[in-house]
């Protein structure tokens, strides 16, 4: 096995700012919005940095799909403790169109190039809230998936994963290569402290265009309109408990 | 959680009076040189820096001022007090008390780690489990 990692890593809107609609509806506000890498990107990245300090692989590959700004992103996970990033440049315009089916695409052709013995992503991303990407290129390289790893154990030929799943937590053993996505409990990622940028900003990131993967960027689906949540209505306020069942039962609770 | 740099804790830069050198007094600066206290430790006078200490000091103050773009309250709030905090300190000479400041900057630096991280994982947690135990 190579003992090569490729973490797909994202730049999104900073989970912590106030997202706005753009007034036309097309999407929303990222002009001069602060953005940072995706919490579950950072995750996944964390694991595989952990993977290489414990020795168990040898070397950590940060992969970002995007224009020209992903470089920060690539550069994060380089402090980090990545050893070399790779980004895919796609153009501002392709990039509002770029869902999950064309990444997966991108990152398993990718995988076979690089001969990655693990692909580790977070389990979505906070903007679009997908949860396709691992699980599709999965299914592009026809490798087993461990998705919403809570812990991750890698053995010779194998991993085990824990899943939380919706009835608690699922142990599955898988072969790799294999795709992991990472969950909320799977580690805590690390600061990267200005020692450890500062030596990030001499490890390589490698350009490649999606044609030179044999890509096609082009997607079949189109945003009509993005709209804000429903604002939430004024309460009620009620007299006695009779007011209250009379209420409950006028919108249709009981 | 509330985790806000303590003006009263966060070390300063050494003054300008730890620029001594065996031969005499080096006029290095806005104020003439003291007599060295006896325990001081004898630092050869170097090209740049001429206290190791405070490069560790300046070292100190950008990695907090890095963390500090992301402070909750706003990066300016944030490097208002962290200036304000180095500053009340700046005259200070005693090696031993720099160190001791320094130590209380690192501890700075990790309860704010701890404040970010924390704060990410209750708001991905909320947002995205919580919903499901309703």
């Amino acid at each position: 096995m190579s003992g090569r990692v490729l973490v797909g890593v994202k730049r999104v809107i900073d989970y912590a700012v106030k997202i706005r609609v753009k007034p036309d509806h097309s999407g929303v506000v990222t002009e001069g919005v602060k953005h940072s890498m995706n919490p579950f990107c950072e995750i996944a990245v964390e694991e595989a940095v952990k993977m290489k300090e414990k020795k168990l692989i040898k070397e950590v590959v940060a992969v970002s799909c995007g224009p020209q700004q992903v470089q920060e992103t690539i550069r994060t996970a380089l402090a980090m403790g990545a050893d070399r990033g790779i980004h895919v440049e796609v153009s501002a315009k392709e990039y509002e169109s770029l869902g999950p089916l064309q990444v997966s695409k991108i990152l398993a052709a990718l995988a076979k190039k690089e001969e990655a013995q693990l692909i580790i992503l977070g389990k979505q991303a906070i903007d679009g809230d997908c949860n396709q990407t691992g699980q599709m290129t999965a299914a592009l390289l026809d490798w087993p998936q461990g998705t919403f790893a809570s812990e991750v154990t890698l053995e010779a030929g194998h991993v085990k994963v824990v899943r939380e799943i919706d009835g608690g937590l699922e142990t599955i053993k898988i072969n790799t290569p294999a795709v992991l996505t990472a969950d909320l409990r799977l580690n805590t990622p690390r600061y990267a402290t200005l020692p450890n940028i500062m030596k990030a900003k001499k490890k390589k990131i490698a350009n490649v265009k999606p044609a030179d993967l044999g890509v096609e960027l082009a997607s079949k689906l189109q945003v009509l309109r993005v709209d804000e949540p429903p604002q939430r209505e004024a309460g009620v306020k009620v007299e006695s408990v009779d007011d209250l069942v009379g209420k409950l039962k006028e919108a249709g609770r009981i | 959680m509330r985790c806000q740099p303590d003006r009263d804790r966060l070390p300063g830069l050494p003054g300008w009076t730890v620029n001594l050198d065996q031969s005499g007094n080096r006029a290095s600066g806005l104020r003439q040189p003291g007599p060295r206290p006896a325990e001081t430790r004898c630092e050869p006078p170097l090209p740049n820096m001429a206290n190791p200490l405070r490069s560790e000091v300046i070292a100190l103050y950008k990695h907090l001022l890095y963390l500090g773009r992301d402070y909750p309250k706003g990066a300016t709030y944030f490097k208002e007090r962290l200036k304000h905090a180095f500053m009340k300190n700046k005259d200070e000479t005693d090696p031993e008390k720099i160190r001791t400041l320094v130590k209380r900057g690192d501890f700075v630096i990790k309860e704010l780690e701890a404040l970010y991280f924390l704060r990410k994982y209750r708001t991905m947690k909320h947002r995205y489990y919580d919903e499901h135990k309703k």
